[in-house]
């Protein structure tokens, strides 16, 4: 057979277009959509994710849960930075956020490029909530898998929100996502304080991710992430990470 | 051979007038201390006619932030509700007013948008920043921006608008200097071109509030 020629094949529809035209997200009787209860259940089976607001920026940390000793996972990157003051974690399914970060860093750019002026995080945070609702009511996907917490600093202050795959978002002084969410989060309650200082919020971000993690914490296992006064996000080094280590034990 | 002959009846002929001469007018803005000034003339001509002395082309777009637009009308006039509508949306976004500087980027984005079919409007921008510093900037009609700290200018008569407000420009003028200022380097370069005029509005702003004078001046 001769092979078709690919200009007479019709489009293939992109992400977010499908050839179906209706939802595949539907109402129950009792009012609820239970794909989006599906998704927060893949979320609520990933690995723990948190963040803490400080007086003086913002830390998130994740765990990097590594299901074989043969995993390189210096390559593995949870935390990811959308601008350069905003940085974002997930809880749930990888792949899933990766497409998030992506069209959150894009969201980003193109308001810079038309205010030159950097995305407040709320904003952005309504772009990527937007984006997530979308996936709920389009025709042919699915909600997203993951929970996001999204912080960064602006001319308002500092700011954590988490997305949740509905497209609900929520700005929190502390909180967690993924499979020991309930724990961390009283944990959190017990030892968040107001106008606490950065510092003291990672060394008590790490003290939480502790106390759920199965097996020793190391600086191979964990990832954090933090955004001080000079708006500047970035992901902690190993070596930091086990210096923070050394100073919780 | 010899090129064909012209009838030497044929009288000589001007080029065709620019399109951003065609309705005429002129802006200008000038910063004082703690406070920024924005003054047009009125005149709307079609080529050398007159059609009216009341066309307004400077617009309110923030309590102390202006636009001043020269060119076409109806560019101007389109531009005025595009940026209006992209305000509205704006402060409703983001719960807050724009910074002039930002609304500046957003002209300028949204003119060199239309890069290869542009907007035929040179805007001029006067403002006071939350600490009452003044901004000022103008741009031509693709979206480049000129920010100063002295005077801006656009218009069909704007090489002598510079040279007048190069000649009478002071810095650190209180508003009612400032208010004397402007009106005399807007009326001396006004007054030489036949495309604007019949009529002149001012606009101080300061961090009280602002305050409008149509200056009294040759009608023609």
């Amino acid at each position: 057979h001769p092979a078709l020629p690919t200009s007479s094949l019709p489009p293939h529809p992109t992400m977010g277009e499908s050839d179906y035209s209706f939802s595949l997200t539907t109402f129950s009787p009792s009012g609820k959509l239970v794909q989006i209860e599906y998704a927060l259940n893949a979320v609520a089976a990933g690995a723990t994710s948190l963040g803490i607001k400080a007086k003086n920026g913002i830390v998130l940390a994740t765990e990097k849960r590594i299901s074989s000793t043969l995993i390189d996972e210096s390559t593995l990157h949870k935390i990811s930075l959308i601008t350069s003051n905003i940085g974002m974690v997930y809880s749930g399914m990888g792949p899933d956020s990766r497409v998030l970060v992506r069209k959150a860093r894009k969201a980003a750019q193109a308001y810079y490029r038309i205010y030159k002026e950097l995305m407040p995080v709320s904003q952005l945070v309504r772009e990527v909530a937007s984006v997530m609702q979308e996936f709920t009511q389009s025709g042919g996907v699915r909600p997203f898998g993951v929970s996001l917490l999204v912080c960064g600093l602006d001319d308002e202050g500092p700011h954590l929100y988490q997305v949740d795959p509905s497209g609900s978002y929520f700005a929190w002084k502390a909180s967690a996502i993924g499979k020991n969410m309930v724990n961390a989060k009283t944990f959190l309650e017990k030892r968040y304080t107001e106008g606490m200082e950065l510092e003291d919020a990672i060394h008590t971000a790490i003290l939480t991710l502790k106390e759920g993690f199965e097996g020793q914490v190391t600086e191979r296992n964990i990832e954090v992430g933090l955004v001080g006064e000079d708006r500047v996000f970035r992901a902690l080094t190993p070596a930091e990470i086990k210096d923070y280590l050394g100073e919780v034990e | 051979s010899h090129p064909p002959s012209r009838p030497s009846s044929r009288t000589a002929r001007s080029p065709p007038m620019s399109i951003l001469e065609y309705n005429g007018g002129c802006v200008l803005a000038m910063a004082g201390k703690n406070c920024v000034a924005i003054a047009g003339d009125t005149r709307l001509g079609i080529q050398n006619t007159t059609i009216a002395c009341d066309a307004n082309r400077i617009f309110k777009m923030e309590d102390r932030l202006f636009l001043g637009l020269t060119g076409l009308m109806s560019d101007i006039t389109t531009l005025e509700n595009t940026f209006k509508f992209k305000l509205n949306l704006y402060r409703m976004k983001e719960g807050r007013s724009v910074k002039p500087e930002t609304f500046s980027a957003l002209v300028s984005s949204t003119l060199y948008e239309k890069r290869f079919g542009p907007y035929f409007a040179e805007p001029v921008i006067a403002g006071l920043d939350k600490d009452n510093k003044p901004f000022l900037c103008s741009m031509d009609l693709l979206g480049c921006v000129a920010e100063t700290t002295t005077f801006a200018v656009s218009g069909t008569c704007a090489d002598s608008l510079f040279g007048t407000c190069e000649t009478f420009y002071r810095p650190d003028l209180e508003p009612d200097q400032l208010f004397e200022t402007i009106s005399q380097s807007l009326l001396a370069a006004l007054d030489r071109d036949c495309l604007s005029g019949w009529g002149a509005v001012v606009h101080v702003i300061t961090p009280e509030g602002v305050t409008t004078k149509y200056l009294k001046a040759r009608m023609d």
